[in-house]
């Protein structure tokens, strides 16, 4: 009876051990499948930064680039659009920005470097669901956004508004402002995304 | 001969044994109605899922460089080939009509009652795997469609975890390295899951036996001499027959929209998903598949993101708790008061309006308001369950079943 109760106990240890020990094996085995998931080194590289041209961009107008497969947009803001943007204050979530992502000298009402206020460079992305906004750069009801539209971009999937510094409005599906990426001037003409140095 | 054939393989394998306790000699209840057509149908739907995709993968490319066109080239320059992309496109539709009228047949006769939680929990899980394998599927054309849907379904989970989110896409974005795993996710991965949840969902199945649309247990009045319950039939050849004339039946909806709609006018394949799929351009107007378009109004409706995801997840995952929501004295709508039964109709419209609204464009002003009343129903429907299901005045339930 005693040497039955002895092996017992000494079969749970063994039953133990070997379960401790081939978890561990097991989660040994599963760590390169996890990370194998992971971005390729080669998706890695493919998101180095990229140049912009912004010479022949007329006031109003705006250009799309790709940087990391995600669109960036580049508008030349009209003097009339500027003065709008300081107006924009009550109908905004995050009109200072505190809570949105962009390099520190962009944090300002144009959202922009200083010395090129009226650039905006922004990674068209929706922060609700990932949706690339639609332009509707003009004010009033030209785009049908109703006479008190004040100029932005609207998101066709949820709704969410943003102005023309891509802030978002109040009580919208999306929490924070589109995101300002990590961006350099060349010269006046040539912009670096991607990088806050130059040569970066 | 054959006899002698049979003792051979059954002393080898129990295959006479099988036969016997699982389709000659189970014994279903004999009062099932239509409702009982689905599981059947879904089983069904499952096998011609699995070998229309068999035959898709012979030419379909799983690489963003090729993936449009090679669905392109299945539809016009393969033999049959847009039959076979057809069957599989609207096949996918139809698994969703006939899981949720089954999941409705449960909840009409309380078939996710005490002894059959289990049998439910594993339903349920087929479910979810079902809408993991349609929205894996959805990204395989790349088309417009494709691309948006699964960037805003992952961007759900960027919201909780972006580590996470870039380790299902493998890079910064929906990319090539996305739609390749996704393929081995959907061909591969999920369907092995679904056939050995099916299996276990049949198995629970054959221990508790089938309940009825009296919701009472037929193991209760047993012949006492041969032990058979005395409203049981067998499972063949009494229902295998019914069974075929429901296959039938769904053969020629089926066959129907195949040949006449097999678009369904943009709810089985969206128009926007016959444009490439463009990362730098988000369509004018996007909306998953019908399918997941009531769960999609209420992410929709909820106007902060995290609360909307969380919204969205219970609204499924909700349906795990319904055994134990339900105190009601009876099992089947049939014997229940007018207060479940009036939970239950607006539960069933409240459904139907939020999928129909998670269709619409969310700038018209009526689509967010009424689908947060609509989301109130829903959630109310199960949290309010413990609640009403216990005031109702029921009605007396048969000791047998009734004809």
């Amino acid at each position: 009876m005693d040497k039955i109760q002895a092996d017992r106990g000494r079969r749970r240890l063994l039953i133990g051990v070997t379960s401790a020990v081939g978890s561990v094996g097991m989660g040994a085995l599963a760590t390169p499948f996890v990370l194998s998931m992971l971005p390729s080194a080669r998706a890695k590289a493919a998101g180095a930064p990229v140049e912009a041209d912004i010479s022949k961009l007329e006031p109003g107008m705006m250009i799309t680039q790709e940087w990391r497969g995600q669109p960036v947009w580049i508008i030349n803001r009209t003097p009339a659009m500027m003065v709008q943007l300081a107006k924009n204050t009550h109908l905004l979530s995050d009109p200072e920005s505190n809570k949105s992502e962009q390099p520190e000298p962009c944090k300002n009402v144009a959202r922009a470097m200083p010395g090129h206020d009226n650039i905006l460079v922004v990674v068209g992305i929706c922060t609700h669901l990932g949706c690339s906004p639609t332009e509707k750069l003009k004010a009033g009801n030209e785009g049908g956004m109703g006479p008190d539209w004040p100029g932005g971009f609207l998101c066709p999937c949820h709704g969410s508004k943003y102005d023309l510094s891509a802030r978002v409005f109040k009580d919208m599906p999306a929490p924070l402002n589109m995101r300002i990426p990590p961006y350099t001037y060349l010269d006046d003409q040539r912009l670096l995304i991607g990088t806050n140095k130059k040569g970066g | 001969m054959v006899s002698q054939v049979m003792g051979w393989i059954d002393e080898r394998f129990p295959l006479t044994k099988v036969w016997r306790e699982h389709l000659a000699e189970y014994y279903a209840p004999k009062n099932f109605n239509f409702w009982y057509y689905f599981g059947s149908l879904a089983l069904l739907v499952l096998v011609m899922q699995i070998v229309t995709g068999i035959f898709l993968t012979m030419n379909y490319k799983p690489d963003a460089r090729f993936a449009f066109a090679s669905v392109e080239y299945i539809m016009r320059d393969v033999n049959f080939g847009w039959l076979i992309r057809y069957m599989h496109s609207t096949g996918a539709s139809m698994f969703f009509v006939v899981v949720y009228l089954h999941m409705m047949r449960g909840i009409l006769y309380g078939s996710y009652r005490k002894p059959r939680e289990l049998l439910w929990i594993i339903g349920m899980a087929i479910y979810l795997c079902l809408m993991g394998e349609a929205f894996f599927g959805y990204l395989l054309p790349w088309g417009q469609m494709s691309y948006w849907g699964a960037q805003v379904i992952v961007s759900l989970v960027d919201a909780i975890s972006p580590e996470v989110a870039l380790w299902i896409r493998g890079d910064y974005v929906i990319s090539d390295a996305t739609l390749n795993r996704f393929f081995a996710f959907h061909v591969i991965a999920l369907p092995l899951v679904l056939l050995v949840l099916v299996f276990l969902h049949i198995v629970a199945l054959h221990q508790v036996g089938s309940n009825n649309p009296d919701g009472i247990e037929i193991k209760n009045h047993k012949d006492p001499v041969s032990h058979i319950p005395l409203d049981g039939i067998p499972f063949h050849p009494y229902y295998t027959v019914k069974d075929i004339v429901g296959v039938s039946g769904y053969f020629i909806a089926y066959f129907g929209i195949i040949f006449f709609l097999p678009e369904m006018g943009g709810y089985f394949l969206e128009e926007n998903n016959f444009i490439p799929a463009d990362p730098l351009k988000t369509p004018p107007h996007i909306a998953p598949l019908w399918y997941f378009t009531p769960f999609y109004a209420i992410l929709r409706a909820v106007p902060q993101k995290q609360l909307g995801i969380a919204a969205m997840g219970l609204a499924v995952l909700i349906f795990f708790l319904l055994p134990w929501l339900d105190r009601g004295v009876v099992k089947s709508v049939r014997y229940r008061g007018t207060l479940y039964k009036s939970a239950l109709t607006a539960f069933v419209l409240s459904f139907l309006v939020l999928g129909y609204l998670g269709t619409l464009e969310p700038t018209i002003w009526y689509v967010n308001p009424l689908a947060r009343v609509c989301a109130g129903i829903y959630f109310g429907f199960f949290l309010l369950m413990p609640i009403y299901s216990r005031l109702d005045k029921t009605k007396p339930v048969p000791e047998r079943v009734t004809s």
